[in-house]
């Protein structure tokens, strides 16, 4: 059985140190989420209050990677 | 991320469990023909299952987003259905390519494996299809070797699969397997902008679900409203094969094949 590779919607709460942030995802909860590589490349910006979308790791639900910011 | 290495002992038991799962994919190959509904390819499995003293790994398997649980004891996606086909009613015709996957517990150690089989006569098109993708399986018996990153050998099923002008999904993945189904690391069958984070290093003794999942057309797959059955975005035909594997120095040993001669 084909392991989901989980991506939900979120919003940026909050800039921590060393490019990690916490994000309120739709349903609520907050997670702890570093920037994906392809992302940092790139130099896109996160700041509060953006929306993103975050890939959880499927071991660990309260860690994730932002691999997108809307708009 | 730590990945388990498991011992003689315990393959031998994820072996006898792969056993079963093979035996039970050559029973639905053979029951596959036009008439047959995907429900009754659950019960026939099931009932294999019971006779063996193993437990589907599917049912109640909780949904990765909260949905319902899985209510199927095996998976069967018809055609434009990639995986996780909830079986039923449906009955499959002349020409219904007929994706299979299996997966059972047995003596507490799991085993995962799937097929696509060609119902009758297919277009020559969809043939080539289901082969690159069987194909694709072949490459890790010979390249996933321990010392190797795993990177390369997904590198390399990708460029069998997009050289033959298929493409390869992205939002599902094969995985680690033992005690559980789902264990560590997350297995693509690409090459993706963040695998510098997810490769990782493949030593003898992991043990990998592996499952290509290749589309005839668009690479793009939606989740339909049952909350588990994947499609594909253009409604075009998609294969998806899968065996467990051991790594070990020389390649990767598949637990779910038949025996040495049955071998079809």
């Amino acid at each position: 059985m084909a392991k989901d590779v989980i991506k939900v919607e979120g919003k940026v709460v909050e800039a921590l140190p060393n490019a990690m942030f916490r994000v309120e995802l739709e349903n609520g909860h907050r997670v702890l989420a570093h920037v994906s590589g392809r992302m940092r490349m790139n130099f896109i910006r996160i700041l509060p209050g953006d929306q993103v979308t975050v890939e959880l790791s499927p071991y660990d639900l309260s860690k994730g990677r932002i691999v997108y910011r809307a708009g | 991320m730590t990945i388990s290495t498991k011992s003689a002992e315990a393959i031998e038991k994820m072996r006898a469990a792969g056993c079963v799962v093979a035996e039970t994919l050559e029973l639905l190959r053979e029951l596959c023909r036009p008439g047959t509904t995907t429900g009754q390819l659950d019960a026939e499995a099931v009932r294999l299952f019971g006779r063996c003293g193993a437990r589907s790994l599917f049912l109640g398997q909780p949904h990765p987003r909260g949905g319902r649980p899985y209510p199927g004891n095996i998976c069967v996606s018809v055609n434009e259905e990639l995986v996780h086909g909830i079986p039923g009613p449906r009955a499959v015709v002349e020409g219904d390519i007929v994706s299979v996957d299996v997966g059972v517990q047995k003596d507490g150690w799991c085993a995962d494996a799937a097929r696509t089989f060609a119902v009758g006569r297919v277009p020559p098109r969809v043939e080539e299809l289901l082969a690159a993708t069987a194909e694709a399986l072949q490459v890790v018996r010979r390249e996933a070797r321990a010392g190797v990153f795993w990177s390369a050998v997904a590198g390399r099923m990708q460029d069998l699969v997009e050289r033959r002008g298929f493409s390869v999904v992205r939002e599902y993945v094969g995985h680690g397997i033992g005690r559980e189904m789902w264990e560590p690391p997350r297995v693509p069958n690409f090459i993706g902008a963040d695998m510098d984070r997810d490769d990782f290093l493949l030593a003898e003794g992991m043990t990998l679900a592996v499952e290509p999942m290749v589309n005839l057309g668009t690479r793009y797959v939606r989740e339909q409203g049952d909350g588990w059955t994947v499609v594909t975005a253009d409604g075009r035909p998609c294969a998806h094969f899968e065996d467990t594997f051991v790594v070990r120095r020389d390649g990767a040993e598949p637990l779910t094949r038949p025996g040495p001669g049955e071998e079809r």
